[in-house]
């Protein structure tokens, strides 16, 4: 008679489940102490001293942010304040955002926080995509403070009447319905005037977030359809 | 109605869930109507019930029912595994009328107040906007409580009665799924960070925790409807139970290509997703090659007949092996590698592998779960099919697999147009959702729904009836 094989013990297979499982729990508790403290959002002090983190302090809003190709990383990365001769970020041009270019550590902070709040309490994330993720029934806001329809000759700023990009998604957020581009249309949401200053903050700095290259292309392409 | 062939508190109680379980998966399918139609009528229900609002609820909805079906599933399998009554089982009823009204109060504060304004009071009591976790902070308190109580009773039952195998797995398994929702309780004002942990209870849950749970059930499924050996189906959880987390957990890395996460995540996320779908296959094999085995056995011993004791949930487990395998295995692959993923990331692309994976893998293997209730509770030996179970039957299935194509074609033009030609803009969006491919492709969907949400009217029909047809063994 053969002895019995370990292959059919059940007993081996129940420490092989637990000691596979364990290693992988384990594995990913320590990718997360080392992914944390990277997406851990940056100071104001960062970016005096030209320190690039991924996720940048809220102080970002003082700056002009571009989306350009590292030809390092092979895709595009956010660039704060003007490219340097690496072509990252240089953090010298700054931007007004409502009229100032000043905003302290605090009141970005405080701004950005109105913002973060506010995504969630109007549940924004149930007809938009945020870093990709949410519904599909809106258009994805990673890179929205970047589109071209926002910016000066943008179509959707012209629709509002504002002067500036900040002023014209502010208005537009206020009353969506108002300006309706598609026969899908944002609903009322009941966004106050200082919400909507805190939403656009959010989607400004979440324009700044290092999302390894997504969306491709954002806002590079005009009219590529019917091979224009 | 007559409870009278349930002999233990515990799979009374099992029913008390899937009856409700079965609502909310009403709703769950009536709100996706409302979403789908909106795709093809924009003004429907405009400002009333926003699309916003209805996905919002057909997602809860379809966590909330699974949630319940699977605590039912539970509860049902109990005393058959220990041999004992569950232990707790009054403060199982407690917390089952707990939890359901919980779940009312949070969906008719979702339907009625919708949204509030930007600070933590909406966050509390309205909703926390974090797709599929939107339940308002209390709720998610009370959840916490109510699945503790939950894990109370299955530890009490399992250690005092015979703690088998299946039980071992469950144990270990439920007490991972209650403490991943931990992980997704609280709030911060960095997205990426929100995010990561986000992940850790969706993607945990989905691609590791339920999909053991499912085994499990799979397992114990196997046991008593086709009189499968133990020791061989235990031996099979054990090695899926090693696969499932071996590549489910850091399966997780897919999630973190492009929140703000490091880029090692792209190979860690591209290896073990990639991996996800082999112990799918290798279920969905255990499934046919142990009704093969049982069934030749007996025909060698010359007895012609069906080794199945419960045809209609048999065939919805058989069902589950293959969907689980389709929709999350071969759906999930088509867009895990990051290269393919940049660009169909946030497309229908997600939400058709979304509705064939949540359908293949749970939805199938629960309802067959109801149909062992109904037999257990009408006292029946052997269960046959009615009519009414094989349209019910064809029609989800096949109306789930319409949706799902569908929107794979609604996925492609997407791709296409909206992210490799436009650059994924506000206008590069909207002319992607102008493409015909596109629109035909929400009118199917929404065609499929409508097959889907009929099959669904059946099966509660045949729910409600099969248990007194005559052709059944008793």
């Amino acid at each position: 008679m053969a002895k019995k094989s370990v292959w059919s013990d059940n007993r081996f297979w129940q420490r092989s489940a637990g000691w596979i499982t364990g290693f992988a729990a384990m594995l990913l508790i320590w990718l997360t102490f080392d992914t944390i403290p990277q997406i851990m959002m940056g100071s104001d002090s960062d970016i005096q001293n030209g320190v690039t983190k991924r996720v940048p302090s809220p102080t970002v809003i003082n700056y002009k942010i571009t989306y350009e190709m590292d030809t390092k990383r092979g895709h595009e990365i956010p660039v704060i304040g003007g490219a340097n001769a690496e072509g990252t970020s240089s953090f010298q041009e700054k931007e007004l955002f409502f009229g100032r270019d000043d905003w302290s550590e605090e009141e970005a902070a405080e701004l950005l926080n109105l913002g973060k709040l506010g995504s969630q309490a109007k549940n924004c994330m149930n007809c938009h995509t945020l870093l990709g993720n949410g519904a599909y029934y809106a258009p994805d806001l990673t890179k929205s403070w970047l589109d071209p329809a926002w910016g000066p000759e943008g179509s959707m700023q012209a629709m509002t009447g504002k002067d500036t990009k900040e002023e014209a998604m502010a208005e537009f957020l206020i009353n969506p319905s108002q300006y309706p581009t598609h026969a899908r249309m944002m609903p009322n949401l009941g966004i106050t005037a200082a919400e909507a200053k805190g939403l656009v903050a959010f989607l400004k700095h979440m324009s700044s977030i290092d999302t390894n290259g997504f969306p491709r292309n954002f806002g590079k392409i005009k009219g590529a359809v019917h091979g224009k | 109605m007559a409870n009278n062939y349930l002999t233990t508190e515990s799979k009374k109680l099992a029913t008390w869930y899937f009856t409700f379980a079965a609502i909310i998966f009403g709703a769950q399918l009536l709100f996706g109507l409302v979403a789908a139609t909106q795709y093809v009528m924009p003004g429907f229900l405009f400002e009333i019930v926003d699309f916003s609002v209805a996905r919002m609820i057909h997602i809860n909805a379809l966590i909330v029912w699974m949630v319940f079906a699977m605590m039912g599933s539970v509860y049902w399998l109990l005393p058959d595994e220990t041999g004992i009554e569950t232990v707790g089982i009054g403060l199982g009823k407690l917390l089952y009328w707990v939890f359901v009204a919980a779940i009312v109060v949070v969906v008719l504060v979702y339907l009625l107040v919708q949204v509030g304004p930007a600070d933590q009071t909406t966050i509390w009591f309205i909703n926390e906007g974090r797709e599929y976790l939107e339940a308002p902070r209390w709720a998610d308190i009370g959840i916490v409580v109510v699945v503790l109580g939950f894990i109370y009773n299955l530890y009490a039952t399992g250690m005092k009665g015979n703690r088998s195998g299946i039980i071992t797995v469950l144990m270990a398994d439920m007490l991972a799924f209650a403490g991943i929702y931990l992980a997704g309780m609280g709030y911060t004002d960095n997205i990426s960070v929100d995010q990561y942990w986000w992940w850790w209870v969706i993607h945990l849950w989905v691609e590791a925790t339920w999909e053991v749970f499912v085994g499990s059930i799979a397992a114990y499924g196997l046991i008593t409807m086709i009189g499968a050996h133990r020791k061989v189906v235990e031996m099979w959880l054990w090695i899926e139970v090693a696969m499932l987390f071996g590549s489910g957990i850091l399966g997780i890395g897919h999630h973190y290509f492009w929140i703000g996460t490091p880029e090692y995540w792209w190979e860690i996320g591209a290896l073990f997703s990639a991996l996800e779908p082999l112990p799918l296959v290798a279920m969905f094999i255990h499934v046919l090659y142990d009704w093969g085995k049982q069934q030749g056995a007996q025909e060698a011993q010359g007895k012609e007949v069906s080794v199945i004791t419960n045809k209609p949930a048999f065939t919805w487990f058989v069902l589950q092996a293959f969907g689980n395998f389709l929709g999350a295995g071969v759906w999930g692959f088509f867009h895990t590698f990051p290269q393919v993923n940049l660009y169909t990331h946030g497309t229908q692309f997600t939400s058709a592998h979304g509705h064939l994976a949540f359908f293949g893998a749970y939805a199938t293997i629960l309802i067959g779960m109801f149909y062992l209730a109904v037999q257990g509770k009408n006292g029946i030996k052997v269960m046959h099919a009615t009519k009414k179970s094989i349209w019910a039957t064809s029609m989800i299935f096949g109306g789930v697999l319409g949706m799902t194509v569908a929107l794979t074609l609604a996925g492609y033009v997407q791709v296409l147009v909206s992210r490799a030609q436009m650059g994924a803009t506000w206008a590069g969006y909207f002319d992607g959702q102008a493409g015909i491919w596109f629109a035909q492709g929400m009118d199917w969907r929404l065609v499929m729904g409508v097959v889907t949400f009929i099959g669904f009217i059946i099966l509660i029909q045949d729910l409600l009836s099969i248990g007194k047809a005559a052709h059944h063994e008793r």
